[in-house]
């Protein structure tokens, strides 16, 4: 890989041809002029609700489905000229994952190793090393098919991994799985993003993308929409918002005083509390509270709340992500 | 080096479906073998009276019937493959593999190799059967008649999964088969000889492969090597084998997710 970008898609798309023939429909844009470079060593993630693109993309950066028109490099490759570089170069962990259920995570993964050309000797080595390394040492022996949820993913993970990919795609990698899983798998995949290996995730879960995606794309029907540090995404909408309960008597006369404050962006009354917008929640939180008090006013509560990717999502789409 | 990589990824994958389909020895044997062994004691008799009809082929009925049996045994145990293949489609073991660099070729041809090995053993057990029955064995002749049955199983499978690629869905994937096999197998003189049919039926099959084929094993187990039938047996079944795997190939390179 000789530039600083493990992916690099211009002009991405995929057209699907109408497989309903009843319904004579047209052909629909799955991705739509999709235009986007994740650098060397990042978690990127891909946020969007069910029927976004999401997962097709995947299947066209991973060769497994061909792009309509568009131009991908990935690890430095291109895509469509040099396929089984590009297969070296990276894993792929589906929504499905891909276990064979009839065999073990130990034949599962030295199979694996086997087909990205390692010898025999090298394989159940690897294989030895990940079984140790992610914990599976309790059911690395059992078929496939007696596995929970969360043993499932893990295996799929180290399938994925095998072959020290330099570039890893996660499609939903923790679907379904309970806290204490997400949380373990999310470990692993910040270690391989620690240890260089690019990572490229869709998911569900907000919060998940927020606390560790080091940057973010939004994708809606087919189009990328926005794309920036979860940071950079918050600071586009409305801003922090700081919500102050008064006595009823002093609403009024508070509410007036805050409203002419320069740094106040907008201000609402919801019930018996009033919430202000801010840029910045943390600095303007101290001078809210100097204003009232130097006004007598009593507070009775106060809170500070940042924006989520959720609010991201509804001011770029106008939809909530959390409804679907 | 290029052949040296797609040999070792088409056994690795060989030896991979062998070994769990092995793990159901007795599904493999008592499904496989039971249809056929039921046409050996049930079928097989009946055929014993019709030796004396002018135009029933020559070499007793075991020798004219189990060539058949095998031919219709390479049929049906690689007619539904492709149900595997769906299987392995929808829980995502195919994608998994498609996106490692291995041939795909070697992939399908795998599969392939592994239902052509089993069909192989079953072949090997219904003849040593057959034989208890009264069967007269010519070795040489058997051997070469077992190359041209995996060829059938081999031209059948990669149909099965030509179609199970395209339908994607076991629904439609049975009957489909079925629309072909039913008339090609009716045809093709495995349960009662062609040489009994009428001309206009004889005309239809110059168009059925395993016509030829199932000719081509009767004459070789009544020990006939160098004869056009034999020839003509193994040079139709070997094109049809590598158009059927062409075409299998290409579905897969194609395949969507």
């Amino acid at each position: 890989m000789n530039t600083a970008f493990a992916i690099k898609i211009e002009n991405l798309s995929k057209l699907f041809k109408s497989q309903d023939r009843l319904a004579k429909a047209e052909p629909v844009y799955a991705v739509r002029n999709i235009n986007m470079k994740v650098e060397r060593g990042q978690i990127f993630g891909l946020l969007g609700p069910n029927g976004a693109g999401k997962t097709t993309t995947m299947q066209m950066l991973t060769t497994l489905l061909k792009p309509t028109s568009g131009k991908v490099s990935i690890a430095g490759y291109d895509l469509l000229k040099e396929p089984d570089k590009v297969r070296e170069s990276i894993g792929y962990i589906s929504q499905i994952g891909g276990l064979e259920n009839e065999a073990t995570a130990i034949e599962n993964l030295v199979l694996q190793a086997r087909l990205y050309g390692m010898s025999k000797e090298q394989a159940l080595a690897r294989t030895h090393d990940l079984v140790k390394h992610l914990q599976l040492e309790a059911f690395a022996n059992r078929l496939v098919k007696t596995y929970s949820g969360g043993q499932r993913r893990l295996v799929d993970l180290a399938l994925g991994i095998i072959h020290k990919p330099a570039v890893l795609f996660l499609d939903e990698p923790t679907l379904g799985l309970d806290p204490q899983n997400r949380a373990h798998l999310w470990q692993q995949v910040k270690v391989l993003r620690d240890n260089g290996t690019t990572i490229l995730i869709t998911t569900h879960y907000l919060d998940e993308a927020d606390a560790l995606c080091d940057r973010l794309a939004i994708v809606d029907h087919g189009t990328l929409i926005v794309e920036g540090t979860p940071e950079e995404l918050k600071k586009n909408v409305a801003g922090d918002s700081v919500t102050i309960e008064l006595s009823p008597e002093e609403q009024t006369a508070g509410f007036k005083i805050l409203k002419d404050l320069p740094f106040v962006k907008d201000i609402s009354i919801i019930k018996d509390k009033i919430r202000v917008y801010v840029e910045c929640g943390e600095e303007s939180l101290p001078l809210i509270l100097r204003t009232l008090d130097g006004s007598t006013i009593t507070i009775k509560t106060v809170s500070l709340a940042h924006p989520t990717l959720d609010d991201v999502f509804l001011n770029f789409t106008g939809r909530s992500l959390r409804e679907n | 080096m290029k052949i040296y990589k797609f040999i070792h990824d088409t056994f690795l994958i060989f030896s991979r479906t062998l070994l769990i389909t092995l793990r159901n020895p007795l599904r493999i044997i008592i499904f496989g073998l039971f249809q056929p062994l039921c046409f050996l004691f049930l079928f097989a008799p009946m055929l014993d009276s019709l030796v004396r009809v002018p135009g029933f082929p020559p070499g007793g009925s075991l020798n004219v019937f189990t060539p058949g049996l095998l031919i219709m045994m390479a049929i049906y145990s690689s007619a539904f493959v492709g149900f595997g293949l769906i299987g392995d489609m929808r829980n995502g073991v195919v994608s998994r593999m498609r996106v490692t660099p291995v041939s795909r070729l070697a992939l399908l041809l795998g599969r392939s190799l592994t239902d052509m090995f089993i069909l192989l053993m079953q072949s090997v057990i219904l003849i040593t059967i057959a034989t208890l029955f009264g069967l007269k064995l010519n070795i040489s002749g058997v051997i070469l008649s077992l190359i041209l049955v995996v060829l059938v199983g081999l031209m059948v499978s990669s149909f099965s999964y030509t179609i199970a690629m395209l339908t994607k869905n076991e629904y439609t994937l049975a009957p489909t088969i079925n629309l072909f096999l039913i008339p090609l197998q009716l045809n093709s003189g495995i349960t009662l000889p062609l040489s009994l049919a009428p001309a206009w039926i004889n005309k239809i099959a110059l168009f059925n492969p395993l016509a030829y084929a199932v000719s081509g094993v009767r004459e070789l187990f009544n020990g006939n090597f160098l004869n056009s039938t034999v020839i003509i047996g193994f040079a139709v079944v070997t094109a049809m084998a590598c158009l059927s795997v062409y075409f299998a190939s290409r579905t897969f390179k194609n395949l969507n997710a």
